[in-house]
């Protein structure tokens, strides 16, 4: 995974958040808190966690990173990222 | 002695704080101080008490051991699993014992240090607490540290470990000391005022043989007397145990926010012991749910939801006791956090009328019912009341 340039996993990123919140809103939003949006909800936040684990390969745990944190598309992309 | 209740308590750390705010003023480390206090403090507890204080010394023994067994391979399930059980096990044994009137391995904090000790397994495994993390002192001063040894707030380690370390310049510590002495004053109103008055008027009594609505109105009355009385003793101690926290600069965090405005029951369930609520969040709901979603066991993201709560409030109800009140109390909030997840994502009516106002009070109103219901589960009034209808 280690030649995965930052477009290409945007666009993995997405296209996983797109299933995970059902709506293609999500790609709209990129700066946006997906739960005050009503996108994410617990839940969801879930299977995106098992989505980016069966995607990447990485594991992320759910008291590992705060909310605020991961709570916008572009926070999301940032932590994937930063575990590559 | 015991912590936050008898008078020689407050006098002790009324004396305790003198120190810790000579320490903190002139920006010098707590950590060190807070630690002996809690030793101290923690003993005096247990005072006369030596079965407990062995059960309680075992149970670090037991735990440290586990814990760093499990650092050394952290992602070893078979030591995940057993660490887990060796950091329960005296809670089991306590809660089973209880059943049979035994009573065995009990002592004061036994549910609270489970629940810390616990996490760390958790965070452990997970990989987010490293062998360099636990350090015996850190440990231990999280562990006992006085202010939320006997009843919470159920504190995290990492957040803990951070707080402990840092050293407050003089005006944040400044600002840390007036707040936590000024949260000591309003549990101490909270609870040995309020709760205390409102325990005066409190008194549960069996189905009369008056008219419906007297009897009833009656039994009301009761559950919201109790209601009040459970909210402000509780949530009185912990903004006690949140001031003294912060005396020692531990920013413990809030247990209760205004519980009795919520407008639905999750909505309560984020104002009521948040620190117990979060807990089971974290480490019983979103594991239940994960596992649940990877293995593909239930379909659906509502179902999945739905199981998840009604699994983490049973596990909540026998946490409370293995009696048929507590566990009814869990199975009841189970229930109703399903319900409300199967209305607020299927409901049409619910999505086009839920910022409306008058929605929104009808929602905080049954709330509030359902709430009420839910303590008198708790406080045993129902199983009374059903005991006397089934023996007339």
């Amino acid at each position: 995974m280690a030649e995965m340039t930052h477009e290409e996993l945007t666009a993995k990123v997405m296209d996983l958040l797109e299933d995970v919140c059902g709506d293609d809103e999500v790609r709209r939003h990129m700066d946006d808190d997906l739960f005050g949006l009503d996108l994410l909800d617990s839940i969801a936040a879930v299977e995106l966690l098992v989505g980016i684990e069966d995607e990447f390969g990485i594991s992320i745990a759910p008291t590992e990173v705060p909310r605020n944190e991961m709570n916008t598309p572009d926070k999301i992309i940032d932590q994937v990222e930063k575990r590559l | 002695m015991t912590l936050f209740s008898d008078a020689s308590f407050f006098i002790l750390l009324a004396v305790a704080i003198v120190p810790a705010a000579v320490i903190g003023l002139t920006e010098h480390s707590l950590r060190h101080y807070g630690v002996v206090l809690s030793a101290v403090l923690v003993a005096a507890a247990f005072w006369g008490q030596p079965v407990q204080a062995l059960g309680l010394v075992a149970y670090l023994v037991l735990s440290r051991c586990a814990l760093c067994w499990l650092a050394r391979d952290p992602k070893s399930e078979r030591r995940f699993v057993a660490a887990s059980l060796v950091t329960l096990c005296p809670l089991l044994v306590y809660k089973v014992s209880v059943v049979f009137s035994l009573s065995l391995w009990g002592f004061i904090g036994i549910s609270y240090i489970t629940f810390k000790g616990i996490q760390m397994v958790m965070e452990t495994h997970d990989g987010l607490i490293t062998r360099k993390d636990l350090g015996f002192e850190d440990w231990l001063y999280f562990l006992l540290f006085f202010p939320q040894f006997s009843s919470g707030p159920i504190d995290r380690s990492r957040r803990f470990a951070a707080d402990a370390h840092g050293i407050p310049s003089r005006d944040e510590y400044a600002g840390l000391l007036a707040r936590g002495i000024l949260l000591l004053l309003l549990g101490a109103v909270y609870k040995m005022v309020i709760a205390t008055l409102i325990h005066r008027y409190y008194s549960p009594t069996v189905w009369g043989t008056g008219d419906f609505g007297t009897e009833l109105w009656a039994q009301v009355k009761t559950a919201y007397l109790y209601g009040g009385y459970l909210f402000f003793d509780f949530a009185g101690y912990s903004f006690m145990a949140m001031g003294a926290s912060y005396c020692l600069g531990i920013r413990c965090p809030r247990n209760f926010r205004a519980p009795f405005i919520a407008t639905d029951i999750f909505d309560f369930w984020n104002r009521w012991h948040i620190t117990l609520s979060t807990w089971f969040r974290d480490f019983v709901f979103m594991r239940i749910t994960r596992w649940l979603v990877r293995r593909k066991i239930v379909k659906g993201r509502v179902r999945v939801a739905q199981c998840g709560f009604l699994a983490n409030m049973l596990i909540m109800g026998f946490w409370h006791g293995i009696t048929i009140d507590y566990v009814g109390y869990g199975l009841f909030h189970g229930v109703l956090l399903a319900a409300t997840e199967g209305i607020q994502k299927r409901s049409r009516f619910y999505k086009a009328h839920r910022h409306d106002l008058w929605f929104r009070i009808l929602s905080w109103f049954v709330t509030l019912q359902l709430v009420i219901l839910g303590f008198s589960i708790f406080s045993g009034q129902i199983s009374m009341l059903v005991e006397g209808a089934i023996n007339g």
